[in-house]
């Protein structure tokens, strides 16, 4: 169970948190125009990495925010942490 | 004292008898004894018998690796306990165990047939022969198994007992009170580190304590000397906290870690006093120290596991720490130099032993020892075989050969009363593994070691590889100290003196000269899993470690493979020609003992299992008699049943009165959610699938909402309050995921909405009033107020006042009938509700349960989320085209309405259904086909909502099937388990089609 740095709270447990699966993914303006594939794209894909991943991740019991976060999923270490719309860091 | 307590210790307190029973037969054992060792100081050996074979079994070990002596603990009563280590409770006078693993009884044991027939019960034996015939299985092989088997007996009672949860944290965290890791916890806490240091014995010292020989020497003094000291400074840092009797779980990642502490265990029944029993630590540590020491290894031979062999070590434990003899006669087996340790303490107590080495010879100190006090020593053998039934009585040796890898000669017998044994030692990896730590093989000694690459966790001592004393000290020390980032330099100086092992050699499987088919050599004593059970998978194709200890069930019982796994890796590296390193090892899975249920519960049992919310009504409905249903975490009363009356009935009774009359329904439970600001109204265009743009300020509208995929996820009434401010009502069960999900749109998808969300489910409680008197009802309620439709039309709300108390009235309908919901702030719900019982008292005004709200909604075919969908059905799907938007460009879930799969036509979808009979009532869920004769039966869809209503005086059901839209007036069947219901497919909308009764 590891300690996640909220960008609003700071140092918490993981308990307080819940995951919302895959980061960056950007629902679409107009999804009318899109063809049956290009929404499945969106609806359904997801990344599934050993490694390291972007993740959207909720202060579901403290702030209630959500924010990113980079973790790699093979040892659980956690590389940054950023709000909302903020730029992704290179990891 | 027995004949086997054969000295005084400074660890058991010989003044102070215990008395205890063992399969119903009295003993005495001393205050300071575990049970093990007050069996065997009363010369009790035989314990148990082993899984499959049913062979006698004795007491192995000393610690929590024991395979054998496996208790059930108080039997019959409700503190009752199976699977109990006897190595490892510590004696209680009252302490009522008895043996596991043997039916009828312990010397007289039927499974034992098992053995005489054992070459029929290979690897994979279960797998193989109880598949067939299959009716066999339920009726014939598993109770047998599980008589024969008889692991333990579950207690038939709630465990009377209290256990805690606790949490803790710390600089650093020192796992394990032996020399390590008291060298560790001193230079942690000396430098002002919190510090906590846990040991799962009663009391310090690990092995170290009792190592009272002139070869191990530290600062001038014996080590047990020099120990004893350093842990009566070491009682004195403040920054430090021990922890006795607690013993580590699990190693997390974070460095979070679970420790069980057992806080009663040891103590007589009527000294508990109802304290509490085990508590569960909950340790997050800044640093974390791993000294949790090594297990030693026993050898593989033929018939390695009758009563009376046991591992060399615990034999000097029993010896020097308990001052019990495991034996009078005693043999070591050993390949290597830690045993001759044990054969100079049994030799200075006056006790008979001699030794066989697999090695040619060893020059170390503690063998010169053992030679210079004339021990008997036979260099390059092997025990071949063993006898005597209950207890060991004899041993056969041979020479082994100039490799090792047969046995030449002639065979030796010599007779023993114990046989201690010793294949080397593993250190505990466990937690290091545990924490995500990797490991590398070390060819010299064949052990695994940790590879460190952790900034936040060390391992010390002999679980990180280091065996001989000094290494011991002068690694711990130097590696504490660089890891803290400490100065300190008292121990830099320090002089240690032990014996230092130079000749290693190790043989996994032993040699014999039998075939090794004909040979009981064990691995895994629990699960009774020999060399040979390995070798077959082999043959048979096994590869993988992991599927060769789900094959051979090696590794697998409740020690998870502490003595065994090492062997059965070697075992499968030697027989496949690979190099032992390349195979990797088993996982190692948290617990590293077994855990109570009652220590991971903690105190949510009972009424604390979950959260219980129940309305500010709650009460008057206990006084009138309801019975409550669990809608998540909310208590709702169900029905109100008067006079004995059943389920049915009682709905039937409240269904009737609330159409004819006047109903009364506690809805505060109902998800409420306040949602202000200048976009408010955008926003709830975007999440529900019809328009609220132009609802007007003091209206309300029934909305869906949808998940991105389509599928209908919730629905409820909205108010407009004013401009810029809206009352959002959920389902009860869907109201946190609700606000959830409209959160996340706002915070990621939608920042630039000007919304604001807040729960206010708790803040107003709830009163819906329906039937054709409702409105007299109010009228009484608010005499003030103009109830005419014109005023106060449907699907439009107004603010009130009740005895001075601001209300919101709104005129909406769950049921389709007149209809009025009255909110009010929460700490006035009770006095609400009591006054419109009051008022409606003329009326014979019938509070209704969540069954009944059920039943008018089918009526009416108004679906209930959860009920009638279940994630996978559209708005299309459920006739609802009305509510979807066409004009809006997006809502969420609209783009997937038309998606290939959303648009086909023979997906299930909402019908109602009516039984021939219409006094049959169909079973919800009761599948539905078309086509009794076609096989495989086709099933084409299922009931979802079924009553009978007393309204329309008939059976009524709702239901989705395939294509149903185009079934109408089609017959079909409802398959059941002694007949077929043949039903007709109708309209799901059975009374009051043109909606007249909401303006009744
Ligand atoms: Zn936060």
């Amino acid at each position: 169970m590891f300690v996640i740095n909220c960008p609003y709270c700071g140092e918490r447990d993981q308990s307080e948190f819940s995951c919302g699966g895959e980061a960056h993914i950007v629902r679409p303006k107009q999804p009318t125009e899109l063809s049956d594939d290009e929404w499945a794209e969106y609806l359904f894909m997801r990344k599934n990495i050993k490694g390291v991943q972007f993740e959207r991740w909720n202060h579901a019991h403290g702030c209630r925010k959500w924010f990113n976060m980079v973790r790699d999923t093979s040892n659980d270490k956690i590389h940054a942490v950023y709000k909302m719309g903020e730029k992704p860091p290179v990891i | 004292m027995t004949k086997y307590r054969i000295s005084k210790t400074r660890f058991v307190d010989q003044t102070k008898n215990i008395s205890f029973t063992f399969d119903g037969k009295a003993y005495h054992g001393f205050e300071g004894d575990t049970l093990a060792s007050a069996l065997l100081s009363n010369g009790v050996h035989l314990v148990g018998r082993s899984f499959k074979y049913h062979r006698p079994r004795g007491i192995m070990s000393c610690g929590s690796e024991e395979p054998n002596a496996i208790c059930q603990i108080n039997d019959n009563t409700d503190l009752t306990e199976p699977n109990v280590r006897a190595t490892e409770i510590e004696l209680y006078d009252g302490l009522r165990a008895s043996s596991q693993n043997c039916w009828p009884s312990l010397s007289f044991d039927i499974g034992g047939i098992n053995n005489l027939i054992s070459s029929f019960i290979p690897a994979g034996f279960y797998y193989k022969t109880f598949m067939w015939p299959k009716g066999f299985w339920k009726k014939i092989y598993e109770p047998l198994i599980r008589m024969s088997a008889g692991l333990g007996k579950s207690p038939t009672q709630p465990d009377p007992d209290i256990y805690d949860h606790k949490h803790e944290y710390c600089d650093v965290l020192v796992i394990g009170g032996g020399i390590s890791g008291i060298i560790s916890a001193k230079i942690a806490a000396k430098n002002n580190l919190k510090t906590i240091l846990i040991e799962d014995k009663n009391i310090l010292g690990g092995s170290t304590i009792y190592q009272n020989n002139k070869n191990f020497i530290i600062d001038n003094q014996k080590s047990n000397e020099w120990l004893m000291n350093e842990i009566s400074e070491l009682e004195k840092l403040d920054n430090l906290k021990i922890k006795t009797r607690t013993s580590l779980a699990a190693f997390h990642s974070y460095n979070y870690l679970l420790a069980k502490e057992n806080i009663s265990d040891h103590l007589p029944l009527n000294k508990k006093n109802g304290s509490i029993r085990q508590r569960l630590w909950k340790i997050r540590a800044d640093k974390v120290i791993v000294a949790t020491g090594a297990i030693e290894r026993p050898l593989v031979f033929h018939n390695n596991d009758r009563p009376g062999i046991i591992l060399a070590n615990s034999v000097k434990k029993y010896l020097d720490f308990y001052g019990v003899a495991t034996g009078l006669n005693n043999i070591i087996f050993t390949n290597n130099d830690s045993a001759y340790e044990s054969a100079v303490s049994l030799f200075e107590k006056g006790i008979s032993v001699k030794i066989v080495d697999i090695r040619k010879k060893s020059s170390s100190s503690i063998v010169k020892n053992a030679e210079e006090l004339g021990i008997e020593i036979y260099w390059h053998s092997t025990v071949v075989n063993t006898f005597g039934y209950k207890k060991i009585k004899s041993i056969e040796i041979m020479n082994l050969s100039e490799d090792g890898s047969n046995v030449t000669g002639n065979k030796n017998k010599i007779q023993c009363d114990c046989l201690a044994i010793s294949g080397g030692w593993t250190p505990m990896v466990h937690m290091h593994t545990q924490s995500g730590g990797k490991l590398d093989f070390r060819d010299i000694d064949q052990v695994f070691v940790p590879i460190e690459k952790s900034e936040n966790h060390i391992n010390v001592g002999s679980c990180n590889g280091d065996f001989e004393l000094k290494e011991i000290v002068k690694n711990t020390n130097n590696k504490v100290k660089k890891f803290l980032n400490i100065n300190e330099d008292s121990l830099d100086k320090i002089s240690v003196l032990c014996s230092k092992e130079l000749e290693k050699k190790n043989i996994w499987l032993l040699p014999n000269t039998i075939t090794e088919g004909k040979t009981k050599s064990f691995i895994d004593f629990q699960n009774d899993s020999t060399a040979k059970d390995i070798k077959l998978a082999l043959r048979e194709g096994f590869k993988s470690i992991e599927h060769v200890k789900r094959y051979t069930t090696t590794g697998m019982a409740t020690d998870q493979g502490k003595l065994s796994n090492m062997h059965a890796l070697g075992i499968i590296a030697e027989t496949a020609g690979v190099k032992m390193g390349t195979l990797g090892t088993t996982t190692f899975r948290p617990p590293f003992t077994p855990l109570t249920f009652g220590a991971i519960v903690g105190r949510s049992v009972g009424k604390f299992f979950d959260v219980m919310r129940k309305t500010s009504i709650h009460e008057w409905h206990i006084r009138n008699n309801a019975k409550f249903e669990n809608v998540g975490q909310w208590k709702r009363p169900w029905y109100y049943p008067i006079n004995n009356e059943n389920l049915h009935e009682a709905v039937q009774r409240e269904s009737k009165a609330a159409r004819d009359s006047a109903g009364i329904l506690d809805a505060s439970t109902l998800g409420k959610i306040d949602i202000q600001g200048s976009d408010a109204s955008e926003f709830l265009n975007r999440v529900y699938t019809n328009a609220w743009s132009k609802l007007g300020i003091g209206k309300c509208r029934y909305g869906l909402m949808l998940n991105e995929d389509g599928m209908v996820y919730d629905d409820g009434v909205t108010t407009r309050l004013g401009e810029n401010h809206y009352l959002m009502t959920t389902t009860t069960g869907g109201a946190a995921n609700v606000l959830s999900k409209l959160e996340d749109y706002l915070q990621t998808e939608w920042p630039e909405l000007d919304v604001y969300l807040t729960s206010v489910t708790d803040h107003y409680s709830t009163a819906s009033i329906c039937g054709p008197n409702s409105k007299k009802i109010l009228k009484k309620l608010f005499p003030n107020k103009d109830f005419s439709d014109v005023a106060f039309p449907h699907m439009s709300y107004q603010d009130a006042k009740i005895d001075k108390i601001e209300c919101r009235i709104m005129r909406i309908s769950f049921t389709g009938e007149l209809s009025y919901e009255i909110n009010i702030e929460s700490r006035y719900g009770k006095s609400l509700w009591e006054s419109c019982i009051e008022a409606g008292e003329e009326y014979k005004i019938t509070p209704y349960g969540t069954e009944t709200m059920h039943l008018l909604r089918a009526e009416k075919g108004f679906i209930i989320v959860g009920q009638d969908t279940d994630g996978t059905m559209t708005p299309i799907d459920l006739q609802m085209d009305w509510i979807v938007s066409k004009k809006k460009y997006d809502f969420i879930g609209k783009r997937s309405l038309y998606r290939s799969d959303t648009i086909r036509e023979d997906r299930k979808q909402l019908v109602g259904l009516l039984t021939d009979d219409p006094n049959e009532i169909l079973e919800e869920g009761a599948q539905i086909v078309s086509e009794l004769d076609k096989k495989p039966v086709e099933m084409i869809g299922h009931v979802t909502s079924s009553y009978f209503s007393p309204n329309l005086n008939k059976s009524i059901a709702l239901a989705v099937v395939k294509g149903g839209k185009k079934l109408k007036g089609q017959k079909l069947f409802i398959p059941m388990e002694n007949k077929n219901i043949n039903v007709t497919v109708s309209d799901f909308i059975f009374l009051d089609k043109e909606n007249k009764r909401i303006n009744a």
